[in-house]
């Protein structure tokens, strides 16, 4: 809503509050002014002038020379270029040392010859946003109107010297997309008393009845509960005048003709939005309200046919539709230059009908916007009453006697009650019950207070956001000032803060990553069908949940996994340059067994990562050296014993979808539930690195769930070694498949108690062993906790450990 | 003999006065002091002397081996010193040259910031609640207060999966699901962060999805005015103890009273500037006494208690504490801006 400050001050006064200071009041107010600019915006030395010749420019097809009178008593010559400049027109003129917009200073010039003692303007020129002008007005220069005053301020003429208020309403606030609201609004911050418009002033109405003319009905009750309309004879379509447009501009309304303008002009005093129908194109003299019927059409004010749905609202004549109820007027009953009787209608319309009509068709409107918000009962008949008078007036109509109204609902008066106690406990203040009369009173709300304290406040229809104590107490807040509010701590028990183990562990995982050198990112939750179908054991049973109205195909679902998402991001830093990377996300998936949801899905968390180029770049005395699988399976490990899990992980080679079949490997976690895999980890399966443009790269993503459960907080001690280890390496020969994980596992298990550790520290292949075989060094560390272990023992228990690997292995010791 | 030891004495000092060179030292250690030295030599007559004159020499014998054992080993250890100094000359590296690179990670900005503010709430005795982000039409938006059809639904244009069941609007439905858990006990003090969604244009300023961060606080006497006092400790926590807050009234469906909150323009310091439009003020959430409504959705009597919530954009809040221009960079994941956060 864009409030003319100048308007504004027809109903209180100003005096002594600037608009910028009246903004900072209403802001602070809770009413948000989001800018006030002035509606001059540099123009000074513009006067009315009189076109009393035009010619053509001797040396010029495209030029005029005018004689202009503007009042100054010595007529002046003038070269214009517009096209629409004629004579006997009064126009807007730029005398020499007027200023305009944008700083242009007005000289006495010679155009192709011809002396110009001036500038006759556009509207744009004036700084006015002609959007809002007919296009011959845009086009040319500024035609006014035939009766405007030669010699006159322009200022004054289009009421430029004012200030606009741009509000930033809540939806709350729907009172203030009036005039009057905002003027009932400043009343309540400035304690003013308040002039309000009279309705019916300039009614006189003739002998014969309005119902003589018009009867109403409404069909669908439910969507409309009041109905009133008038009838208006003999009106003479003109433009309005040039007040009511320069005000209808200045809230960014199109000035259409006297009778539209009249109807938008007390939309905006009134916050009611009315409608003109051509009575003669009204079948009957029937208004009927009413829902659409099947397959019922309408062509809008707009020339739009619009296909009508059952549950849309529509006001209908004895034949057929001619209105969108509270949306758009239709253009088989729109007011034109031959209209002569009209019917004028003022309703209250269902909020949540016009609603859904006007999304239903994509069609908003001012009137919609107010009608959504429902529009205050009280202000039905006001309204009809004050446009009926203005048509009167300005459109030299002669308005019947009487209203037709139908399906008067009563008004159920609002009461709220509310104690001085509660006011003040919710608040923390100390207010007195003098102040909160006061207030009331500001408010124009009718209030009285019992022996208790207790206030009993009627509440005027006009604000029927205020239906209980609170919103009470919002106002009070509010007037008094938020910042009279004191500052104090929450009284009673103390209460200990802390985060969950699941909170705590992500924070670990970020701090165990983030200390490997990666990055964490964050992807959106949305991704594409195809994405989903990358990693089919990641992804679960099902389909992806489908967004109802997607913005885009890229973000259509739901994602089932993270790698994707960390493709993506890794693909566009390549482009970027970033060659380097190691990027890991924490969140979640979404998965569901139904097709249709009925119930939430299953938002499971997850971690990705992913290491692509080198593991570190070269330096002067260091070479490039490319990420490998084992890189991956790095950090993981430093991941899992960070967590106390080392123990119950595994890994094991698999070939699920997406990654290189021989460079993959599940991991599973061994709990007292069985054993279950949380992940994979591997390489980016070289078509997908290929598709995505990507070298080579390995990536892991690992359900969270049972890490957030069994990972192991607890630090169990044990005293350090007091006797001292021995260590023996052995080399063997096996088939290139036995798993190398396999051979410390069976060594672990052969070794028994007085192995303390087994470490793998060379794999060698090669034609020296064969090319189906590998060799396998191992460390092995025996140590006994009480005592010295002998030369003997060791070399028995070492032994044992050959002939297992020689068993199950076919292990030959390497010489 | 004592005469050819003094002679001994003299030439021995004599020689050894000039060596320049660590093996010629050790040639005449063993031409004068070793196993068959010209010392030993002449000592080995000491058979042939008296009782008396035995003595006598063989300390003269003595005092000559100290004396040119001191200069050979005074002499040796300035050989030492300059081999060392040599040694180390010939180990001089250039120490300006970068070091073998460590690699360092990064948080999100928007993990760090989330953090930041988590720990100060648990540092006032909060607790972090999460909630999905797949919601109920009820939790999202009718149990705040925002029936189907309210006019308020406007301002968030939602992802909706089925009529019932939507990408989460806003954080706040963790606010209903905390209630619930709780049946009815007091006190309530939870934030809640996580993402959501919004249908937005992707811009400067705006991201289909993001993150908030919800604040409940419930019990028998909670009053606006701690309201006010808890989010000044929060703002003069996060970003300094010169720092205030102005509440301005405003509406949200789920709180009455409500507020937006400024803090002081830390660009300027309030003085006014291009950041704050030149009011001195940044909004950075939205506040409110919890709607009687929502405590019943919630399972409490608001005859019984009152309650307050608290909601801020971490993006907003990241933005403005880190001067960072585009919203759209917290989700491209470039590691050029990624890194620029690993900083403690």
């Amino acid at each position: 809503m864009n409030v003319s400050y100048r308007w504004l001050s027809d109903y209180i006064d100003l005096s002594g509050i600037a608009a910028q200071e009246l903004a900072e009041m209403m802001t602070r107010g809770g009413i948000e002014i989001d800018s006030v600019p002035s509606r001059n915006a540099g123009v000074s030395g513009v006067v009315v002038g009189y076109v009393k010749t035009r010619e053509k420019h001797p040396d010029a097809d495209k030029l005029s020379v005018c004689t202009i009178d503007a009042g100054t008593g010595e007529d002046l010559q003038i070269v214009c270029g517009a096209a629409n400049i004629g004579a006997d027109m009064k126009v807007p003129v730029a005398m020499v040392g007027a200023k305009l917009p944008g700083g242009l200073d007005i000289k006495r010039a010679k155009l192709r010859g011809v002396e110009s003692q001036g500038m006759i303007c556009s509207a744009r020129e004036l700084g006015i946003n002609d959007k809002l002008l007919p296009k011959e007005q845009q086009e040319g220069i500024l035609i006014l109107p035939a009766d405007t005053e030669i010699g006159r301020d322009i200022l004054d003429v289009l009421a430029l010297n004012d200030s606009i208020l741009e509000l930033d309403l809540t939806p709350n606030r729907s009172d203030c997309l009036s005039m009057l609201g905002v003027a009932y609004e400043v009343a309540a911050l400035t304690g003013r008393p308040l002039n309000l418009p009279e309705p019916k002033k300039d009614i006189y109405p003739t002998s014969d009845r309005t119902s003589d003319h018009v009867r109403v009905t409404i069909s669908a009750k439910e969507h409309c509960s009041l109905y009133a309309a008038r009838y208006i004879k003999g009106v003479k379509i003109a433009p309005a005048p040039q007040w009511i447009q320069n005000r209808l501009i200045a809230a960014g309304v199109r000035p259409i003709n006297n009778i539209v303008d009249i109807t938008n002009y007390v939309m905006l005093e009134y916050g009611q939005p009315l409608h003109a129908f051509d009575a003669a194109k009204v079948a009957e003299g029937r208004i009927d309200v009413r829902l659409a019927q099947p397959g019922e059409v309408l062509v809008t004010l707009d020339d739009q046919e619009r296909k009508l749905e059952p549950q849309m609202l529509v006001i209908a004549d004895a034949e057929k539709a001619i209105a969108l109820a509270g949306v758009m007027g239709g253009a088989n009953s729109e007011v034109s230059s031959e209209t002569t009787d009209i019917i004028l209608e003022s309703a209250k319309f269902d909020g949540g009908t016009v609603r859904r009509t006007s999304r239903q068709l994509g069609l908003r409107s001012e009137a919609s916007a107010r009608f959504e918000k429902e529009v205050d009962p009280a202000r039905v008949r006001d309204a009809l009453d004050r446009a009926a008078g203005l048509i009167a007036r300005y459109a030299e109509g002669l308005v019947t006697e009487g209203v037709v109204e139908a399906d008067v609902s009563v008004q159920q008066p609002v009461n709220v009650e509310i104690s001085l106690d509660r006011i003040n406990g919710m608040l923390g203040t100390e207010l007195s019950k003098l102040e909160i009369k006061t207030i009331f009173s500001r408010l124009n709300f009718p209030a009285e207070v019992n022996g208790d304290g207790v206030w009993n406040v009627s509440i005027p229809s006009r604000r029927g956001d205020i239906t209980r104590d609170v919103d009470l107490i919002e106002e009070v807040a509010r007037l008094h000032g938020y910042d009279e509010i004191p500052t104090t701590l929450i009284e009673g028990a103390t209460t200990a803060g802390a985060l969950t183990k699941p909170q705590a562990i992500r924070r670990e995982l970020r701090s165990v990553l983030t200390g490997a050198g990666l990055h964490e990112t964050i992807c959106y939750s949305v991704t594409s069908v195809q994405r989903t179908t990358l990693y089919k054991e990641l992804s679960g049973e099902t389909k992806p949940i489908p967004l109802a109205m997607p913005m885009s195909e890229e973000r259509s679902v739901l994602r089932t996994n993270l790698i994707p998402s960390l493709l993506d991001a890794a693909a566009y830093n390549l482009s970027r340059k970033n060659n380097e990377l190691a990027l890991f996300e924490i969140g979640n998936v979404y998965l569901s067994d139904e097709e249709v949801l009925t119930r939430l899905p299953q938002e499971k968390p997850r971690l990705s990562l992913l290491l692509s180029g080198n593991r570190r770049s070269a330096s002067w005395n260091r070479s490039a050296e490319p990420v490998d699988f084992y890189d991956a399976k790095g950090v993981l490990e430093k991941l899992f014993e960070r967590l106390g899990l080392s123990g119950i992980i595994a890994y094991a080679a698999a070939q699920p979808a997406g990654f290189h079949p021989g460079r993959t490997a599940t991991i599973t976690i061994h709990t007292e539930r069985g054993e279950e895999t949380i992940g994979y980890v591997g390489q980016l399966h070289p078509e997908l690195q290929r598709d995505f443009d990507l070298p080579d790269t390995y990536v892991a993503e690992l359900e969270l769930a049972s890490i957030y459960e069994y990972a192991d907080r607890r630090i169990e001690y044990r005293t350090l070694p007091r006797y001292p280890a021995m260590e023996r390496d052995i080399a063997v020969v096996v088939d290139r498949g036995v798993a190398g994980g396999a051979l410390t596992a069976a060594i672990v298990a052969s070794a028994g108690e007085l192995l303390e550790s087994v470490k793998v520290f060379d794999v060698y292949t090669g034609e020296r062993i064969g090319n189906d075989k590998k060799s396998v060094a191992l460390a092995l560390v025996y140590r006994h906790g009480e005592r010295t272990l002998t030369d003997e023992e060791v070399t028995e228990t070492h032994a044992r450990v050959l002939t297992q690997l020689e068993q199950s292995f076919g292990a030959e010791l390497r010489k | 003999m004592k005469e050819r030891l003094e002679a001994l004495r003299k030439e021995a000092l004599e020689q050894l006065q000039g060596v320049a060179d660590a093996a010629v030292l050790n040639d005449l250690r063993v031409q004068y002091l070793g196993k068959k030295g010209q010392l030993t030599e002449i000592l080995r007559g000491m058979g042939s002397l008296s009782a008396e004159e035995r003595p006598v020499i063989g300390q003269v014998g003595n005092d000559v081996r100290a004396a040119i054992e001191a200069v050979i080993a005074e002499k040796q250890e300035g050989f030492d010193r300059a081999a060392t100094a040599h040694r180390l000359q010939a180990e001089t590296i250039d120490v300006t040259l970068p070091g073998k690179a460590v690699s360092m990670g990064s948080v999100h900005p928007l993990t760090k910031v989330t953090q930041e503010i988590e720990d100060i709430f648990i540092g006032m005795g909060y607790t972090v609640a999460e909630g999905p982000e797949v919601e109920t039409d009820f939790f999202n938006f009718e149990a705040l207060n925002l029936p189907k059809n309210h006019p308020a639904r406007d301002m968030q244009d939602s992802f909706y999966i089925t009529d019932e069941i939507l990408l989460r609007t806003q954080t706040s439905p963790v606010q209903i699901r905390t209630m619930k858990a709780m049946n009815g006990k007091t006190p309530v003090k939870v934030i809640c962060p996580g993402r959501v969604y919004r249908r937005d244009d992707d811009d400067a300023t705006h991201s289909f999805m993001f993150h908030q961060i919800e604040g409940l606080v419930i019990g028998p006497n909670i009053r606006m005015s701690d309201l006010k006092g808890t989010l000044l400790q929060f703002v003069q926590e996060m970003y300094g103890p010169q720092m205030q807050i102005r509440l301005r009234p405003s509406f949200f469906p789920f709180t009455e009273p409500s507020a937006e909150v400024d803090v002081t323009c830390a660009q300027c310091g309030g003085s006014g500037c291009r950041m704050c439009k030149h009011t001195g003020w940044i909004e950075i959430l939205g506040c409110g006494m919890v709607h009687p409504k929502v405590l019943e959705h919630g399972g409490y009597d608001p005859a019984e208690v009152t309650g307050f919530a608290f909601g801020m954009g971490v993006e907003r809040i990241a933005l403005l504490k880190y001067g960072i221009d585009d919203i759209r960079h917290f989700y491209a994941n470039d590691t050029k801006f990624l890194s620029q956060f690993a900083k403690m």
